[in-house]
């Protein structure tokens, strides 16, 4: 057995925990990071990176696809396109092993030393990993949770076989011919989508109203009108009892009896629960905020010395919220004054259309019992979206009443995430919609719809 | 686009001049016919202007604490008719709709006093100067709980700084703090660094003194530049009194008004002028005469919403007990919810003030002016008395009294609380006749 000792000590290299040990690497602080898989965690090798391969190969696939039913305005034909699965999985896969590699080599260059293995806390101060070469004991002053999450499993519906999780939907050898998705939150929706274009009956199995429960219907309804466009079923106020005997799924929905649904795999897509068992926290005595473990404004456990980053810590469950605070636990462990403080952490939903939210939903501003201004604009009046055949969805922003502060913006449409950066922005900087509206805004472009939203809310548009 | 002036109407009750006490509209609004314009005060009633026209307010023309005659221009309004009347005619118009306001007072008697109409403006702290700068802006008070406005790079330097934002003003776009305002605040506070908890507050604010306060304010500084005050203190055993309150109010009639102590005062006092008449009488110094009155017209004075109000009980030498007590309570209300009429706030000839529960041990009473006597109530406490042979709890009172020294000797002072304490120590000697 084997014992180092260390400043600093993360456990898990998912974007928290390695944004964090860069950091740290970066004061010069002796930084280890221990992790079972690839370094990058959910978002790089099961997550965010290669469903967006997916999607992106889907997209292709599927505009070529309407191109040769002769449905293209741009006067495209051809002929017999087909998709070849397994290379857009073998190219996905090579994209994500650029981007681990690109991790390990980030780790290197802040001189972070990597352990493989599985962690486990022994106390407060020491973890224990189990190494190909041995059981490794590692001392640390600071220790950081950066455990991540995992895809929540359905009693009915135990994973295996036929039963997938979003992990192994990103890398099945060939669409399958039908597939049930279990859950139209963003993942279901993004992966349905994705293999609806790729060929594949794909079957939503939503137990809310509608799709998107966590979005207005305002912003849902463009990415529903799509679904449907692309012959997706969608069984909303409905729930997946378990798997007949015949390999049939069956579906209880509300006022209306039982759907049996020929699905050769069924995706469970319910959410995504934090990862607080296997590596001891037995051991610990930390205070848990439900099923996440607590921190406070510096993401401080009840324990000192332990910092929790990322999904472990709540919602929103996104890389970005984590690979923030890991940059801030680096810096505090340097002894930099730092705590939390941002305004808003931006959530992208990469379906067909794209929504993208920043800051307060509308309903959100007016239950805060502030009176809002919200000024809307559609694609359907944007140029650049109508030369990109994108004049599906609109942008809106909510501001407050009084002062005009920008408190939240969305947008639903092509292409639209590459807006949240210039939405994040302004809400971090706290513009009012004269800040946005005295801006100018590239002509032509989506983002003029951002400057335009702003003019509606103070209520003299141009363009519309 | 024509003209019309708004002139001061007559408020009624022969008053020459009334102060602005708020502006309901400023330049530029757009006002309807009728649209309250302004409250203006008189002696202490308060009057709305209402616009006699639609038009744009195109000029005020007083700050809110000013003196404004009547008849002079008081606004100025733009408005769209093209055949407007000339201005010569318009006061006329202003008189026509200015008659109903003094009508309506006659039949409602005096307007309620305003709620307090407080004017409430932040100045900029002191900023130390820096050569060359820009002038600084004007900054934007942050509501209570209000999170402050500022960039991440000015939230990051406050930090390292160790800067509380929520106590540096902004000067941005809807009060955000600027790295400039950092820059005052840390120039401002290189002296010493106070701990987050107890931040210094170097901010001031302006409220302007008006209205009724602002009468308050004169009616003192005339009353302590005037008159040479002399106070007089003295404990009262009211044991016996409370006994017989409390006895008096257990048999009551549920017609009455319940029993406080004032009433047993009220009634003592009267007893004691009657010995010493010169207590109950104004002071007229330019005429250089003391003129005692027969009635004895109690001034209560009584905290409002507002500010102090003196409320008279009249004639308190012709009512019992039980009818000063329901004039008193019946007054004091209406003074609290500003019903209180003009004639039943004025001509008093001796005040008492109570603070009730917060009378505390001893106060300095300030005369109402041209009074000669005021009686002030402090707090009953249990207190330890020696009977001879042992301690005994009594309830016990002080009574602390200013006179107008001018005309009342201490000697004089002294006898007649002397007075009032002997008969409210023995309180059956308040209903003895003779």
């Amino acid at each position: 057995m084997r014992e180092i000792s260390c400043k600093l000590l993360i456990i898990g290299a998912g974007p928290g925990g390695y944004v964090c040990a860069i950091r740290a690497g970066q004061f010069g602080i002796d930084t280890v990071v221990v992790e079972v898989a690839r370094p990058g965690g959910t978002c790089l090798n099961v997550g965010c990176i290669p469903s967006k391969a997916l999607i992106h190969a889907a997209d292709a696939f599927a505009r070529i696809k309407a191109a040769e039913a002769g449905e293209s305005p741009l006067g495209i034909e051809l002929s017999e396109p087909r998709l070849d699965l397994q290379k857009t999985i073998a190219w996905k896969d090579q994209i994500v092993g650029r981007l681990t590699n690109g991790v390990s080599g980030l780790l290197k260059k802040a001189n972070v030393k990597i352990v493989h293995g599985r962690a486990r806390f022994r106390d407060g101060k020491t973890v224990e990993v189990d190494t190909e070469t041995g059981l490794q004991v590692i001392r640390s002053e600071n220790v950081v949770i950066a455990t991540g999450s995992a895809p929540v499993e359905v009693d009915a519906l135990p994973f295996g076989h036929s039963v997938i999780s979003s992990t192994e939907a990103l890398s099945l050898g060939k669409a399958p011919e039908s597939l049930a998705v279990i859950g139209a939150g963003y993942i279901g929706l993004e992966i349905g989508t994705a293999y609806a274009k790729l060929g594949t009956n794909v079957t939503v199995v939503e137990a809310e109203q509608r799709l998107l429960p966590n979005y207005d219907a305002e912003l849902s309804g463009p990415v529903a009108r799509r679904l449907d466009a692309l012959g997706v079923a969608s069984l909303t106020r409905a729930r997946a009892k378990g798997m007949a005997p015949s390999g049939q799924l069956l579906v209880d929905v509300a006022g209306s009896k039982e759907v049996r649904l020929n699905a050769e795999k069924v995706l469970v897509a319910v959410g995504r629960r934090p990862v607080t068992d296997g590596w001891g926290r037995e051991e610990l005595v930390l205070d848990m905020d439900g099923p996440f473990i607590r921190i406070d404004e510096k993401c401080r456990t009840s324990m000192r010395g332990i910092y929790a980053i990322g999904d472990v810590t709540g919602e929103p469950m996104l890389a970005h919220r984590a690979m923030a605070q890991g940059e801030m636990v680096a810096e505090i462990v340097a002894d930099r004054p730092r705590a939390w403080d941002k305004r808003c952490i931006p959530a992208i939903c990469f379906t067909d259309p794209e929504i993208v939210t920043v800051g307060l939903l509308p309903e959100e501003a007016k239950t805060s019992g502030r009176d809002v201004r919200i000024g809307h604009f559609p694609f359907t009046a944007n140029a650049r979206a109508m030369t990109t055949e994108a004049e599906e969805g609109f942008m809106r922003v909510v501001a407050r009443a009084d002062n005009h502060v920008v408190l939240g913006i969305q947008a639903v449409g092509n292409g639209v995430s590459e807006l949240a950066a210039a939405f994040t922005l302004a809400v971090e900087m706290g513009a009012r919609l004269e800040d946005v509206a005295g801006t100018i805004h590239a002509h032509p472009t989506q983002g003029e719809a951002f400057q335009e939203a702003a003019l509606n809310a103070l209520g003299h548009p141009l363009h519309i | 686009m024509g003209e019309h002036i708004i002139k001061m109407p007559d408020v009624g009750e022969g008053v020459a001049e009334a102060e602005l006490v708020e502006w309901y509209v400023k330049v530029g609004d757009i006002v309807r016919e009728d649209t309250v314009l302004a409250a203006v005060m008189t002696d202490k009633a308060t009057v709305e202007i209402p616009s006699p026209i639609e038009g744009e307010v195109a000029w005020l023309a007083a700050d809110v604490g000013a003196s404004v005659s009547v008849g002079s221009p008081l606004a100025r309004l733009k408005v769209g008719r093209e055949d407007t009347e000339a201005d010569d005619t318009a006061p006329m118009d202003d008189r026509q709709r200015g008659a109903p306001i003094a009508e309506g007072m006659a039949e409602e008697g005096e307007r309620q006093p305003p709620p307090p109409t407080i004017e409430v403006t932040q100045t900029a702290r002191p900023t130390p100067p820096r050569p060359g700068g820009p002038a600084p802006r004007a900054r934007i008070p942050r509501a209570p709980g209000e999170k402050p406005l500022a960039s991440p790079a000015v939230r990051l330097r406050a930090r390292e700084a160790g800067i509380d934002l929520r106590q540096v003003p902004g000067s941005g776009p809807a009060g955000r703090i600027l790295h400039e305002d950092l820059d005052t605040f840390l120039a401002a506070g290189t002296q010493i660094r106070p701990a987050a908890a107890l931040a210094r507050d170097t901010s001031v604010t302006e409220i302007k003194v008006v209205g009724l306060r602002r009468r308050i304010a004169e009616k003192m500084t005339l009353a302590n530049a005037r008159i040479p005050h002399i106070t007089y203190v003295e404990e009262v055993d009211v044991t016996a009194l409370e006994e017989l309150r409390a006895t008096m109010n257990g048999h009551m009639r549920g017609d009455r008004a319940k029993l406080t102590l004032l009433p047993f005062l009220m009634r003592a006092m009267v007893k004691a002028i009657s010995e010493q008449p010169e207590m109950n009488a104004l002071y007229d110094e330019e005429a250089g005469v003391v003129r005692r009155y027969g009635g004895v017209h109690i001034g209560i004075a009584t905290q409002t919403s507002s500010g102090l109000m003196a409320p008279v009980v009249r004639h308190v030498e012709a009512r019992d007990i039980w009818v000063c007590a329901a004039e008193l309570s019946r007054l004091t209300e209406a003074a609290r919810n500003g019903t209180a009429k003009r004639e039943e706030l004025t001509d008093s000839t001796i005040t008492v003030t109570s603070l009730g529960a917060m009378g505390g041990v001893v106060t300095t009473p300030v005369i109402n002016h041209p009074e000669v006597a005021i009686i002030g109530v402090n707090k009953i406490m249990v207190r330890p008395a020696w009977n001879g042979s042992a301690f005994i709890p009594r309830k016990m009172m002080n009574l602390s009294s200013s006179f107008d020294h001018r005309v009342i000797d201490g000697w004089d002072a002294a006898r007649f609380i002397q007075r009032i304490k002997t008969l409210l120590e023995t309180p059956a000697l308040i209903f003895i006749d003779g």
